[in-house]
């Protein structure tokens, strides 16, 4: 089964050229200049608006004085995950937004692309700036490898808990190395990171799926603790007439071809759709375009002014000229000869006596179709917390996601969660932030424990 | 339109910019250049027996990856023949007539020597002569450059034997490398100089590579001391210029940091009639000189100034002992808050670096309004008026222009200087 019409193949410079990293690595001169520009302000905005808190002005003045390593070990110490947030955190909404310059009526400091600046250089030179503490005697299991976990097990690791991942995927790094738009980052960039994390010692167990391949009460009785980072899982499928048909695809799916396939064998139709106006249905219809499709539509049952996505990642989408149909609703997959051929919407207004969160309501005769070759939706990811209802006094909320405390400890007091998963689906600074807080949470419950350093370690 | 000619020691300068004698004013085509790029005088690469120099031979100093902000040579004085030297002079000059070509000599400390080259100089044609008494790297071992300049007795003596000879102005170039110029300038004075000309470099060591261990700028792997100068050097010119035209009656030709019109305009505000730029033009090319010439003349037009001499020295009164600045004036930091954009820069720099006068209070209503969108305590710096000694410190490290400023306070207290309280004691 093939899509009705594919989109003609680019030559191979094209495809890279059309995912190249759309901020690119700093020579050390413009690293120079830009960390130069830095007020290094006393009690930093930028640093209070990020949330792993990161000293800002302090790695910023590392580079300045041409001292790598002490600018990434700021840098890492606060998120070890600072490369890959140098390249996909929103910076503009975060810390660079909070940025004084910006204030001063001038350009905020380039933050996240400095910060990259900083950790490309020990990852490049294989620099390893932590040690794992010696053993605690204490194991704690992290369920999933994304940010989350990697950010937990990092900081438990330090201090000498034996901490062992389990991921249901075949690679490590979570929607990092399956998920984020492959101009931002690339799986390899995202596993080079995670190469850092496990020379702390972490083991990692690819391929196991816990309540599956792992038990809970295996898990319970090896381990003196376990984290829950497993975040969302696949978007929702449409519930129209049609969607069942191919050339209809999970947005994630067709994301994560673009990141383990080369582009040229990623299928893509030569017009796309994509219902939906999130950071995700964005990732979509920019990847479209640059594979090459020759039409891409993304459809969104309100205005312009009412988007999820950011700002930014919206001008993205416009500057691939993306055509934004507002105020639609689709209505129906249409078929020819078993394949996806159009997409049947209706126009949309806000329902009588609505208020802003309700939905709108569709217009009466209003319908039309758009000619398509693959339809994606973009419209939230699903919960994969269901798997826990078998442990004890772990609550989900009504939308999935793990109740916790303000240690994120569940309501097993062995468990701990953070990420996605709990916050419902924020950035990868947030699940990093989270998973810290979480390891920190954890090392409480048991009570602190730090091997005692015999005389001769001493 | 303001005019720019500068009547010195009885030549006339075209404007008041000439080429300090260095490596831009190294052979006929560089000056010739120069002058149709508008540069009123050049100062020749001085002329003396031809040395040898090293590779490599230059170092500077960038500051926040603004490159050059000081810059250092371990150069020597022309490496080319005296004869060819003089033969360009005389070039230049058929060409330019209206523009200065100013001999700058060194030679032997011997008196026959030195009239010999005034001579010569002279008869190739320069305008004026310019004495080097104060290159301090590799001449002065040999007994020349700041070996004479360091010595007013040397400096007086070879100033003579030149003004014997000289029938143009000549000019003696002093080396700030001294405890005292003043000393090596009134002795030059004497000596009969028509004009002094300050700074020449300053002692310097670039720095270290921290790998191999050898200074710079490196010659295989050594380096020797040099002499700095460049954007970092014009605090310390200005110092020298206005010292020595507190005690000289001659002109004085001003050197060091000069970069563009305001540079230039405040050595002549403290004193000097000329002014000779050497490093900018080796960082950016004759061309600066435009806007120097058009910068000082749109100066000069705003305050209704004719010519250099109207606001010449200007700023030489002002520049007083300590003892004689009024303890009863008083000012103190004012912040606007409308300009604020919460550093907190102001902050730690009295709390840590000053007198702790400056307190954080939490913000109020719209203020700051932007910042608060991200849902952060912010707090504004607010000068705690008693405690305010009136530094300057919290408004010299403001990002924001105009946002933090020195207010006059009036203490009702008539001027009091040190000098006056220790008269009545
Ligand atoms: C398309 C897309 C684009 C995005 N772009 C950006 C961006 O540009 N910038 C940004 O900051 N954020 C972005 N995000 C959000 C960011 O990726 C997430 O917030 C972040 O990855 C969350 O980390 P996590 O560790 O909570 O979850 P995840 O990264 O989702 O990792 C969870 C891991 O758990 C594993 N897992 C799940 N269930 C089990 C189980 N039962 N057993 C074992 N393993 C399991 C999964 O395989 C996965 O590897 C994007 C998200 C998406 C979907
Ligand atoms: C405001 C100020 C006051 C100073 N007061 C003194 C002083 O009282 N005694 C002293 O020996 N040096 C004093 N210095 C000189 C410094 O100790 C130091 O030698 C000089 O500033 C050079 O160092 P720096 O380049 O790190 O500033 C002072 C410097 C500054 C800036
Ligand atoms: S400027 Fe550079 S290229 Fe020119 S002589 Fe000097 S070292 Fe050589």
């Amino acid at each position: 089964m093939t899509l009705r019409e594919t989109a003609p193949k680019l030559a191979p410079e094209q495809y890279e050229a059309n995912f190249a990293d759309i901020s690119p690595r700093m020579t050390p001169r413009q690293a120079a200049i830009e960390a130069a520009r830095c007020l290094y302000c006393f009690d930093a905005p930028c640093t209070i608006a990020c949330p792993t808190h990161i000293d800002v002005p302090s790695f910023i003045k590392k580079i300045a004085s041409n001292n790598l390593r002490g600018s990434a070990r700021v840098i890492l110490s606060a998120n070890i995950l600072g490369e890959s947030c140098g390249r996909v955190c929103p910076t503009e909404s975060l810390c660079e937004g909070a940025c004084v310059m910006v204030e001063k009526g001038e350009q905020a400091i380039e933050i996240g692309r400095l910060q990259r600046y900083s950790v490309d250089h020990v990852l490049d030179c294989n620099i390893d700036l932590f040690t794992a503490g010696v053993p605690n005697g204490k194991k704690v299991a992290c369920i999933g490898s994304g940010p989350a976990s990697l950010a937990c097990a990092t900081e438990l690791a330090k201090w000498g808990y034996a901490a062992t991942i389990f991921d249901k995927n075949k690679l490590p790094g979570g929607l990092n190395t399956y998920g984020i738009a492959a101009y931002k980052t690339r799986a390899k960039d995202s596993l080079r990171e995670v190469e850092m994390v496990k020379r702390l010692g972490i083991k990692f167990e690819q391929g196991k799926e816990v309540g599956r391949d792992a038990p809970f009460p295996l898990l319970e009785s090896q381990f003196d603790a376990i984290f829950i980072g497993v975040g969302l899982g696949e978007t929702w499928s449409l519930d129209l007439p049609g969607s069942d048909l191919h050339g209809v695809y999970n947005a994630l799916e067709f994301i994560e071809r673009t990141k383990t396939r080369n582009f040229a064998e990623v299928e893509i139709g030569r017009r796309v759709a994509c219902i939906g106006a999130g950071n995700t249905a964005i990732d979509v219809v920019t990847a479209a375009h640059r594979l090459g499709a020759e039409s891409v539509h993304l459809i969104y049952r309100r205005g312009e002014s009412q988007i999820p996505a950011f700002r930014y990642e919206f001008e993205l989408a416009q500057r691939d000229t993306v055509m934004f149909h507002w105020h639609t609703q689709p209505i129906r997959v249409i078929a020819e000869s078993g394949a996806v051929a159009g997409l049947e919407c209706v126009k949309t207004r806000p329902a009588s006596g609505a208020t802003k969160s309700s939905a709108p309501e569709a217009i009466p005769g209003s319908n039309f179709v758009i000619p398509v070759d693959m339809v994606v939706p973009a419209i939230g990811q699903k919960p994969v917390t269901e798997f826990l209802r078998p442990v004890k006094g772990i609550e989900l909320k009504k939308n999935g996601t793990i109740a916790v405390n303000e240690r994120n400890q569940t309501g097993n007091p062995k468990y701990f969660a953070a990420g996605d998963c709990v916050n419902g689906g924020k950035e990868v600074v947030d699940a990093v932030a989270e998973g810290m807080a979480a390891a920190r949470g954890l090392d409480a419950w048991l009570g602190h424990p730090r091997a005692i350093l015999s005389r001769s370690d001493a | 339109m303001a005019d720019l000619k500068v009547k010195f020691c009885g030549i006339e300068s075209p404007n008041p910019f000439w080429l300090a004698s260095g490596p831009p004013s190294n052979t006929a085509g560089q000056v010739m250049r120069a002058f149709d790029a508008g540069w009123g005088g050049a100062v020749w690469k001085t002329i003396g027996e031809p040395i040898q120099n090293t590779s490599s031979r230059y170092g500077a100093i960038d500051y926040n990856g603004v490159r050059v902000m000081g810059f250092n040579n371990i150069e020597l004085i022309s490496d080319r023949p005296i004869e060819v030297n003089l033969k360009e002079i005389a070039e230049v000059k058929k060409r330019y007539p209206k523009h200065l070509v100013i001999a700058s000599l060194m030679v032997e400390s011997k008196k026959e020597t030195w009239q010999d080259i005034v001579k010569r100089a002279e008869d190739a044609g320069s305008d004026a002569l310019e004495l080097n008494f104060g290159c301090p790297h590799g001449m002065s071992e040999r007994g020349m450059g700041a070996a004479v300049g360091q010595v007013p007795d040397y400096t007086e003596m070879i100033t003579s034997w030149a003004k014997e000879a000289a029938r143009t102005p000549v000019i003696s170039k002093l080396t700030p490398n001294v405890t005292d110029i003043t000393q090596i300038a009134q002795a030059a004075e004497r000596g009969g100089a028509d004009a002094v000309s300050l700074i020449n470099t300053i002692n310097s060591l670039m720095g270290v590579d921290l790998e191999s261990f050898a200074p710079r700028p490196v010659v295989a792997g050594k380096s020797s001391h040099g002499g700095y100068c460049g954007p970092a050097v014009k605090p310390i010119a200005l110092h020298l210029v206005s010292s020595v035209a507190k005690k000289i009656k001659i002109p004085i030709v001003g050197i060091g940091g000069i970069s563009n019109w305001t540079d230039a305009a405040e050595h002549i505000a403290l004193g000097a009639s000329i002014v000779q730029v050497c490093t900018a033009v080796m960082h950016y090319g004759f061309r600066i000189v435009e806007d120097m010439s058009d910068g000082l003349n749109a100066y000069m037009d705003d305050h209704h100034y004719r010519t250099t001499e109207d606001f010449r020295a200007r700023a030489v009164p002002n520049v007083k002992d300590w003892g004689d600045l009024d303890l009863n004036y008083k000012v103190i930091a004012d912040i606007n808050h409308d300009l604020c954009i919460g550093c907190q820069l102001c902050y730690i720099a009295c709390e840590d670096g000053a007198h702790q006068c400056i307190e954080r209070a939490p913000i109020t209503a719209n203020a700051n309004a932007k910042k608060n969108a991200h849902k952060m305590e912010v707090y504004v710096p607010k000068i705690i008026d008693e405690e305010c000694v009136g530094c300057n410190l919290c408004a010299l490290v403001c990002p924001v222009d105009n946002c933090i400023t020195m207010r006059q306070i009036n203490t009702g207290q008539p001027p009091m200087s040190w000098n006056q309280k220790v008269a009545s004691f």
